[in-house]
């Protein structure tokens, strides 16, 4: 039964992958005009349009733009329920799931609104992957984890293969290596998170979400992590929330500040945290209040 | 400000002084303790109630049938004759009954309870819906009955047959079925099931690979303990129609058939005391029968939480 499906899935997919994706996402960044330029001198992944997000009446996101540049790691800061994770989770429709979410506004990857409503969303899941805030292995082996989400998506070449180079560029390879088929229930927390990780890069998404990628972790895990991002950025987008300022400032090379559902401030890493323009960002950078 | 402080701080209980403290219990404690103990005997003689009734009821089943206790009871037919009687044909009718009733009623209530837990929208409807399956669990069984005896043996022209039993008593455990296969899909923690969507799986996907396969211990409990109660139901069958003395072995689902309980009964009313005795060793057999599913089913839950997929 499995098998049928992922063969359903890779079939009606296949040919639907546009060649030379990055000069297309520049392309239409430039045409709609109303995107602000992206920093950092990287071509436009993702950009987010007057993005207004709602649970029933209370209003979580205001009209907020921004743009996350291909192969960088984006930061998103902000005191507890300044509305980041909901904007997070509207990148790769995974607020779906949410009861009572409305949205208002774009956004957009490479191009096409996310929202558009021929646009499948188990598709959108499949480029745009994600990483939770606390470590959510599924209660079956490290091997299963890892190949799971390939399989049911039609993967036709070496699983075994996948499984390892997933593994390895994780950062986790050498500890599982001889109990692939042990259960990933038995994980430390941060082997746990890695093997999330690990998990999602084996789906070879364009763009990884992470929703407070260590705060379940120690110090120890969470720099492991922290290292893994920095090689992770040669290959993937990676946009990450985080409330540990220091985090974002280690890791990023842009960062937004959302403060009560508005976008405050929006800029590279360094300028937000050493120069920041607005008030309130200089507040919170500097520990004054979150 | 700071006199306020003061004075109510002064007005705190005294405390007992450091030197006179020997960590014998003070105040209150010895009134506490004496609660805590008489809580734990109460719930102790509470549970020595329900275990020492079981165990009288079983010995005394079992010394009274244990003359009758043996593979002829098994194998022979009813008799007139308590030394020659035999249950053969109310065990074959019950295992065929019980046998349709878990095939028609296991998918169904799975099936419905993945459906009203994971695709159902959350709402009024799905509210009115819950309530009533858990009211339809309550309903008593002879109810059920009346039910099958206007829907499947007269509506349905079905008779009192094996599939007229098996429908009436898949409907009076459809509810417990749906009910806990609910609650274990519902203790599924939806971590996982974002897991799984963020790895570009549908619904169905995560369904068949991670919640069924997690939920499903729970879901085999509440299975085992539906057809538990099936197998002992006597009261829908007899409104059914269905006979308490019927000596022929049943071979096809459309066939007459009569089931142990119904047995037991037509037994235990005779007025010869030797026939009592049989009824006992046949209420052995359905206790054994009980028994045994029940030890199946938390075999395969222990094996199937300790498995790695």
């Amino acid at each position: 039964m499995m098998t049928e499906l992922a063969i359903d899935r890779g079939a009606s997919t296949a040919g639907e992958e546009p060649p030379g994706e990055v000069v297309d996402g520049r392309a239409s960044a430039r045409v709609s005009g109303r995107v602000p330029p992206s920093p950092l001198d990287a071509p436009t992944i993702i950009s987010v349009k007057d993005l207004s997000i709602f649970y029933g009446d209370n209003q979580a996101v205001f009209s907020a733009s921004l743009t996350v540049p291909e192969k960088r790691i984006t930061a998103i800061i902000g005191p507890s329920g300044c509305g980041k994770s909901t904007l997070l989770r509207t990148l790769n429709r995974m607020n779906d799931f949410v009861e009572g979410v409305r949205i208002e506004g774009a956004v957009e990857y490479r191009g096409t609104d996310l929202y558009d409503p021929k646009v499948d969303p188990v598709e959108v899941r499949r480029q745009i992957g994600m990483v939770f805030q606390k470590p959510n292995p599924f209660p079956k082996s490290i091997y299963r984890n890892i190949a799971w989400g390939p399989s049911i998506n039609g993967y036709q070449g070496d699983l075994d293969e996948l499984v390892k180079s997933s593994l390895e560029k994780a950062a986790l390879w050498d500890e599982v290596k001889d109990r692939l088929h042990d259960s990933a229930l038995a994980l430390s927390g941060g082997q746990q998170q890695r093997l999330c990780i690990a998990r999602a890069l084996a789906m070879e998404p364009a763009v990884i979400l992470m929703d407070e990628p260590c705060s379940a972790l120690d110090p120890v895990s969470t720099s492991r992590i922290e290292d893994l991002l920095f090689e992770l950025k040669q290959r993937y987008t990676i946009v990450i929330v985080t409330h540990n300022m220091h985090q974002a400032a280690r890791v990023s090379d842009l960062t937004a500040f959302f403060e009560n559902g508005h976008l405050i401030e929006l800029g590279e890493t360094q300028q937000i945290f050493t120069r920041p323009q607005n008030q309130r960002t200089e507040e919170y950078v500097t520990g004054r209040f979150g | 400000m700071s006199e306020v402080a003061l004075v109510e701080h002064r007005a705190d209980p005294p405390r007992v002084p450091d030197a006179a403290w020997t960590g014998e219990p003070s105040g209150n404690l010895l009134r506490r303790h004496l609660r805590a103990a008489i809580f734990h005997r109460l719930c102790q003689g509470a549970t020595f109630v329900g275990v020492a009734f079981l165990a009288v009821l079983l010995v005394q089943v079992v010394i009274e049938g244990w003359s009758f206790l043996d593979l002829d009871l098994l194998t022979s037919l009813p008799s007139r004759k308590a030394d020659k009687m035999g249950i053969k044909a109310s065990v074959v009718g019950t295992l065929w009954v019980i046998s349709f009733t878990a095939l028609f009623s296991v998918p169904i209530g799975i099936a419905a309870a993945v459906y009203l837990e994971e695709y159902a929208r959350k709402g009024r409807l799905s509210t009115i819906i819950q309530v009533n399956i858990s009211n339809l669990a309550g309903v008593p069984s002879i109810v059920y009955g009346i039910l099958g005896l206007v829907v499947f043996v007269r509506a349905l022209q079905m008779g009192h047959s094996i599939l007229a039993g098996a429908f009436t008593l898949s409907l009076l455990i459809l509810p417990v079925i749906i009910i806990a296969s609910r609650e274990a899909i519902r203790a599924v923690p939806s971590s996982v099931r974002l897991a799984a969507f963020a790895l570009g799986a549908t619904r169905w996907q995560t369904v068949r690979s991670h919640v069924l396969p997690a939920a499903l211990p729970g879901i085999l409990t509440g299975v085992i303990l539906a057809v538990s109660r099936a197998i002992g139901e006597a009261a829908p069958l007899i409104i059914l129609g269905v006979p308490i003395y019927h000596s022929m072995i049943p071979s096809a689902p459309t066939d007459d058939f009569t089931v142990l309980p119904l047995q037991i009964y037509e037994m235990a009313k005779r007025p010869q005391a030797e026939f009592h005795q049989v009824a006992a060793a046949a209420i052995v057999v359905l206790l054994t029968v009980l028994l045994l599913m029940n030890a199946t089913a938390i075999l395969i839950r222990h094996r199937w939480e300790r498995r790695v997929i």
